[in-house]
Parts: C-alpha cells; structure tokens; sequence
C-alpha cells in the first residue's frame, strides 16, 4: 500500500524526535523490583500488611481495570484528533446497560450491551465534534450533563421509583477463573516475612478469583497497540490525529476514521462502565463511576498518550482508589514514607538537572509527607478518598513536560480545509 | 467559541438572524425528544408541558425560579470568565464549595461574635471570593509553569474540595444544632441573615437578597468583557491565541487573571441560599457549578443570553415537582437538560456556519462586481 508507506512517513516523522529513550525491558523489570522491595519496606517498618495484601492487591486490580479501559477510550479518540471529556458519560451509559442487560439476558450479554451503550455516547460526541465541529471540550460537558439524566429516567421507568438511583442485585456474574494452586500461597503470605509474604501476596491477588472480562480489558491494551500501530487501519486513524489535511490529501475519508476513533472509545469507556457495576460490584447506583473517566484521562496523558505508559498510569492510580476498601488509614499513613522517599529522590534529581521548580515543589511536598506521617497515625477516611486525585495532580504536575500529544488533538478539521 | 460577537456594533442581520433562530430550533428539538421519552413511557406530553408552564407561572414558583437562576446565573458568569480566553474552569463546583465553607466557618466562629451583621455579610462574600480564587489558583499555576491542562486539574480538584470540607466539616469545625441531624458550620447570628426582596407580586414569599448581587455580577461582567482592555484581551486569546500573543499579550498572565476571576466569582455561588437561607454551610449545598457550565454554553457566555438560561433552567428544576404528581418521573427533566444543551451547541456551530456562508456569498457578489470595473480601469490605464 503506496498510500500508507508515505503516510506513515508523515504521522511518523514528528514523533522520531523524542522517542529514543524507550524503556527496555530490563528496566521495566527493575522498577517492578524496586517497588516491590519499597513496599515490603513499608509493610515492615509500618506493620502495614494491607500494602501488600493479595485482598488490597486484587481490589488494585479491580480498580484499575476500569481506569484502563478508560483511558484507551482516551487513547482512541485522542490519537483521531477528537478530545473525549465525555468519556465519564459513556462509562455512566456502560453501567446501567450492563447492569440493565446484565438482569434481562445473562452477564455476556449485559456485557455486550453496556459496550453498546458507551458506543452510542460516543456516536452522540463523534456526531457532535465531527460532522457539526463542535468545540470536544463543550460537547464532552454536554455529554457528562446528558448521560446521568438519561439513565436517571430509563432506571426510573424500568425498576420503579425505588429504582431510580440503583438497580436490583445482578447475581449472575461472568465466572472468575484462578491459576491451579495459586492459593496455596496463601500460607506464605500470612507469615510476613520481608519481601516474601509481599511476592506471595501480590502473585494471589493477581492470580487468584479473576474475572474473564479482568482477562478481556488486559488482553485490550497490547490489541490496541497492535491494532494502531501495527495495522494499515491504525495507522489510517493515528494519521487523521496527526495531520488531517495529510490525510485527506492521500485519499483518506477523514471523518469516517474519526468516527471509528471516537465510536471505540465510546465502547472502551462503556466495558469500563460494566466493569464497575458488574464485576467491581454486583449492582447499579448513581454516581458509581465517581470521575473514573477524569481519572482514566489523567492515565492516558500520564502515560503520553500510550497503552503501555496509561496501563502503568492506571495501576498506579487504581493502587491508590483500591487503599480506601481496606484499612485505608492505616496503609495510606504508611505509603507516606515511600512517597516521601520518592518525593525527596526526585528533588535531588531535578535539582542536579537545573529544573529549580521542580526540584524545590517536589522537596517541600516531600517534607509534607513526612511531618505527616510522624503527626498522626492515621490518615482520615475522606483523605484516603482523596488519596487517587492528589495522586493524580501530584503525578501530571511533575512529569507532564516532554509529552507529545497527536499533533491535531482537540483540533477542529473542515473537509477540503 | 466562533467569531459571532465581533462586530457586535455593526448590527448583520444575515449573521445575527441564524444566531437567534439557534436557541429556538435547539429547544424544540429537546421538546421534541423529550416527547418521545415520555410517549415510550405511554405519557402525554402536551398535558405534561401545560401544567409545568401553569405551574411555574405561579407567584410562588416564580419565587423559586428567579432563587435558583440567581445561583446558576453565578455559576454560569464564573465559567463564561475562562470560557471567553477559550479555558475551561470546570472547577466552579469545588470552588464554589471550598469557598462558601470557609466563609461560612470563619463567619460563624465564636471569636467573630463582637462583628455587626452588615460588615459579617461583606466579611463573607470577601472571604469566600478569595478562598474560591485561591482554590481555583492551583489549576491556574499548574497549568502556567507545568502544562497540565485545566480540564483534569479542576476535576481533580473538584472531587478533592468536597472532600477536604467534608473532613474538615465532620471531623473538626463541623457543629450539630440542636434538633438537626447533619453537621453545619453553625447557624450565622440573625442580623446577618440577607434580608429578601419582595418584588414578586401575588405572594409572601421573597426573592433572596443575592439576586440582586448577581444581576449587578451580570453588569460587571458585560462591562469588563466589552469595555477594559483586560476584556479585549480575554476575548482577543479566545479568537487566536497566536495573534493575541504575537500583539504583545502575556498569554500565562492572561491564564492566570482569567482563572483568579473566574474562581473568585464561583466563590460566591453557595451565597444566595446561605446568607438568605439556610444561614450556614450543609453537606447539602453542591451541583450548582456542573450546572452552570451548562447555563454558560445555553447562553453562549453572554449576559443576556445567560441570564435566560439560567431562568430557563431554574423554571424546568422548579417545575418538575408537578411532573411527579401526575405520574410522570420528573427525571425526563434531566433528559430535557441534556438534549437542549447538546443540541443548543450544535444549532449555534451551525449557525455561525450559516453566517458564515452568507456573509461569503455577499463578500463574493460584491468583488465580483467590482472586479470588471477595476479590470476596465487596469485596461484603460495601458
């Protein structure tokens, strides 16, 4: 294909620039080490067990998912140019139809059907930003205003006024699979020894009761990367993100490709919906989604607009969401020592590199950390709630330099423009 | 944000015409979708119109709906600040919240007691303008030094406002009247309770005291936008942030005045009902800033445009209590929201496109008739 090589060259060449310092696989392999030991640091030396715990790990897992999943609804969109603030909305539609077919037709097709109902939210938003160019950012407010009261009125006429706000329990749920003897290391982690019990802990949490649509929204992030960056079809929506006018040039039809960006992402953002209400949990309620599409959004940008660098954004957020389900006060008091410690690195790091602002935030944020971890015990209750957001405002602000967003993102595109 | 109000002097009809139709056909599609809704829920809409409308144009309801629009109305003034430079401050919520508890608690502490109700009110509506700019100023930096985009970081501080004052309100400073079930900030002394306005006639009750506040924001606001050279700037970033620029105008100065403004104007949003109200700061207060981006966009940033919205707006939220009596879930009323924002910002984009287009053709008939004249003059000049 003549007209994809050229084009690949196009979308390709702005982002030969930065990209050299890829992380190999050793040094991925090294940070997980490294967290590992500093959390079974921290297990120790706070008794802090619910760090490490396969149940606080398995709800992290839990909590993550959804974040994912929202953030290649993110990716998707983005990398076709179209800014998806909507995707909080399109979760909101993922969770009552899930749940909704989840009660009426079984958990698959609940599943299919909560996908659907975000696919829909982002035909809404595509119609919106791509055919009639509205600003993403206003059609996306308008999508997050619109999507509550749309299920709001559907939950109403379908489960009765006592049903508005939440459904009835969904108690068929899609099976959960565990790796064969996987539990046997239930006896190693209760032993607390260092590090051990905290590898014993991690490896059941991961392994142990997951879900088959936890497998299906992991499987998802290498299908993306596959799918844009390795297929004639990915690079067609990645080049409508970059350079529409490019694209247009070489024969593309630029708004189908964003149409099928802004449609999947509606979808992602949707199984992140079902997710919540069906397998996070058993049941619809209002306001489930909590800004977890805001959140997936912040993972995506975190991770540069990447599958790779959002699943690590995802975890690490989903981490910090999951601690409030377990003796949240106690474990987030004891993380302070690691945050402050990582804190308190990174300033000694910007500071030899010159970057002032940097160096000095990060070094009095550090500080904090400390002076309260040794004033309290614990942390309160609504702060551990708060634990994902400060996270993620903490983590865009010191890393969001040398982020190369798709050249055209959030840009308005007019055929023949 | 299109280019409709440039030449707000020079009255066009052919671009002002599909300006005003927008609104109109947005909120007959969202009448129309709303019908739909409620003829799959074997409802008949027209009755459900007709006794919202004899509802809300009850002397009482009239009450209601102008104490709700002056809320929204402040709400939708703080957004349309940011929204004007083109950001987006959709933080009004937490902002608003922030600010109106620690006014509320400061006001109410005990050391405040010796303060006279009048300087109690102004000491509130100072305070709560400076905690929602300070709140509001940690998106405004984070964006000027470290690029994060004010989208996120707003959100994120929204979720972590409510959060903070629901720890601080329950766990500190927080206290419980007798009777009450729920922990407030403490009921202000009544000499600063805002007293109402009685301009409603055919009823007791009174328009809150704020509303007349808001419309003073809304003079304001007109006034800066069209007539200071901050204004010009503000829309001028708007337009074309690399002209305003390239003209001399410091763009993170710009971002951070804008975001200061904007905040300090959503510190006020929790005011109407707390100094006229409920005289203290509840759990309860909220949903208003989310809103008033909605009552932003209906209005297209503009006073006069917003102020109707936010009437509007607090019509449909009043007058869905009828809906409920005669069997109809009042909740198609958010369904009626939402239709009439989405289709209210595709009918303005089309719109201007409309406009556009006319004013193209018009542009185009003139050249042409000038281009053979100014063709013959180019002839004869050889």
């Amino acid at each position: 294909m003549s007209t994809d090589t050229t084009l690949s060259a196009a979308a390709a060449q702005p982002a030969a620039k930065p990209r050299s310092r890829r992380m190999s696989t050793s040094t991925i392999l090294l940070i997980v080490a490294g967290a590992l030991v500093g959390l079974s640091l921290v297990h120790q030396l706070a008794n802090a067990p619910d760090v490490t715990s396969s149940g606080a790990i398995q709800a992290a897992l839990q909590a993550a998912v959804p974040l994912g999943l929202a953030g290649l609804g993110g990716l998707w969109a983005e990398r076709a140019g179209v800014v998806n603030i909507g995707l909080e909305g399109q979760m909101i539609l993922g969770t009552w139809f899930g749940a909704w077919g989840s009660l009426e037709f079984g958990p698959w097709i609940g599943l299919l059907i909560g996908i659907l109902g975000g696919a829909v939210g982002g035909l809404v938003h595509a119609v919106a930003t791509v055919t009639f160019g509205v600003d993403h950012i206003i059609s996306g407010v308008a999508m997050t205003i619109l999507a509550p009261g749309v299920v709001r009125y559907l939950s109403y006429i379908t489960w009765g006024s006592a049903g508005a706000t939440q459904s009835p329990q969904v108690v068929d749920q899609v099976p959960r699979l565990s790796v064969p003897g996987v539990n046997s290391l239930k006896g190693l982690e209760e032993h607390q020894w260092f590090l051990i019990s905290d590898i014993a802990g991690v490896l059941r949490g991961l392994l142990h009761e997951v879900s088959l649509v936890t497998i299906l929204a992991v499987l998802l992030i290498p299908l993306t990367a596959w799918v844009l960056w390795k297929t004639a079809f990915g690079l067609r929506v990645r080049s409508v993100g970059e350079d529409p006018q490019a694209a247009e040039s070489l024969g593309l039809n630029v708004y189908r490709y964003k149409y099928y960006g802004v449609v999947i992402s509606g979808a992602m953002a949707g199984l992140g919906g079902v997710y919540l209400s069906t397998v996070t949990s058993a049941i619809y309620r209002e306001g489930q989604t909590g800004g977890r599409g805001y959140i997936g959004l912040a993972a995506m940008i975190f991770g540069n607009w990447r599958p790779g660098g959002l699943a690590v954004g995802a975890s690490l957020f989903g981490y910090t969401d999951a601690l409030q389900l377990r003796r949240g006060s106690e474990s987030v008091h004891a993380l302070l020592i690691l945050v402050g410690a990582l804190l308190l690195a990174l300033a000694v790091w910007e500071f030899i590199r010159r970057n002032r602002v940097v160096a000095i935030s990060s070094a009095v944020l550090g500080v904090l950390s400390y002076v309260l971890f040794f004033s309290v015990d614990k942390i309160p209750t609504a702060l551990v709630q708060a634990a994902p957001y400060i996270t993620v405002l903490v983590v865009l602000a010191l890393a969001a330099q040398r982020l190369r967003p798709p050249a055209a993102d959030g840009k308005p595109y007019r055929r023949g423009g | 944000m299109t280019t409709a109000a440039v030449g707000a002097r020079r009255i066009d009809v052919g671009k002002l015409l599909p300006q005003l139709i927008a609104p109109v056909a947005a909120l007959v599609i969202a009448a129309a979708i709303s019908s739909i809704a409620l003829l799959i829920s074997d409802k008949d809409p027209l009755t459900a119109f007709q006794h919202m409308y004899e509802f809300g144009t009850q002397p009482d309801q009239k009450v209601e709906i102008l104490n709700k629009a002056s809320e929204l109305y402040i709400a939708a003034v703080a957004v349309a600040f940011g929204f004007k430079m083109g950001l987006f401050n959709i933080g009004v919520e937490g902002q608003s919240k922030v600010a109106a508890f620690f006014a509320g608690a400061l006001a109410s502490a005990s050391f405040m007691d010796w303060m006279p109700g009048g300087l109690r009110i102004v000491l509130i509506v100072v305070v709560a303008m400076i905690v929602g700019a300070a709140w509001a100023s940690i998106a405004a930096l984070l964006k000027t030094q470290r690029g994060v985009s004010e989208v996120i970081s707003t959100l994120m501080l929204n979720a972590i406002g409510g959060l903070v004052v629901t720890w601080l309100l329950n766990d500190h400073w927080g206290v419980t009247e007798p009777g009450a079930q729920i922990k407030t900030t403490g009921i202000l002394p009544e000499d600063s309770w805002m007293p109402g306005l009685p301009i409603v006639s055919g009823t007791e009750q009174k328009v809150l005291g704020f509303f007349a506040i808001a419309v003073v924001l809304g003079a304001a606001y007109w006034f800066v936008i069209n007539r200071t050279r901050f204004g010009f700037d503000l829309r001028a970033t708007g337009y074309n942030p690399f002209a305003a620029v390239a003209s001399g105008v410091n763009a993170k100065r710009m971002v951070i005045t804008a975001m200061l403004i904007s905040g300090a104007v959503a510190g006020l949003v929790n005011l109407p009902r707390m100094l006229g109200e409920s005289h203290t700061y509840t759990e309860g207060f909220g949903g208003i800033g989310f809103t008033g981006i909605a009552v932003a966009l209906l209005g297209r940033n503009h006073p006069i445009g917003m102020a109707l919205g936010a009437i509007l707006w607090g019509f449909l939220a009043s007058s869905q209590i009828i809906l409920d009596l005669d069997g109809i879930p009042k909740e198609i009323i958010l369904i009626m929201q939402g239709v009439t924002v989405l289709s209210v910002v595709i009918a303005y984009e089309l719109a201007a496109r409309i406009g556009r287009r006319a004013q193209q053709r018009r542009v185009g008939v003139a050249t042409a008739a000038a281009a053979p004249a100014a063709a013959e003059v180019v002839e004869e000049s050889k």
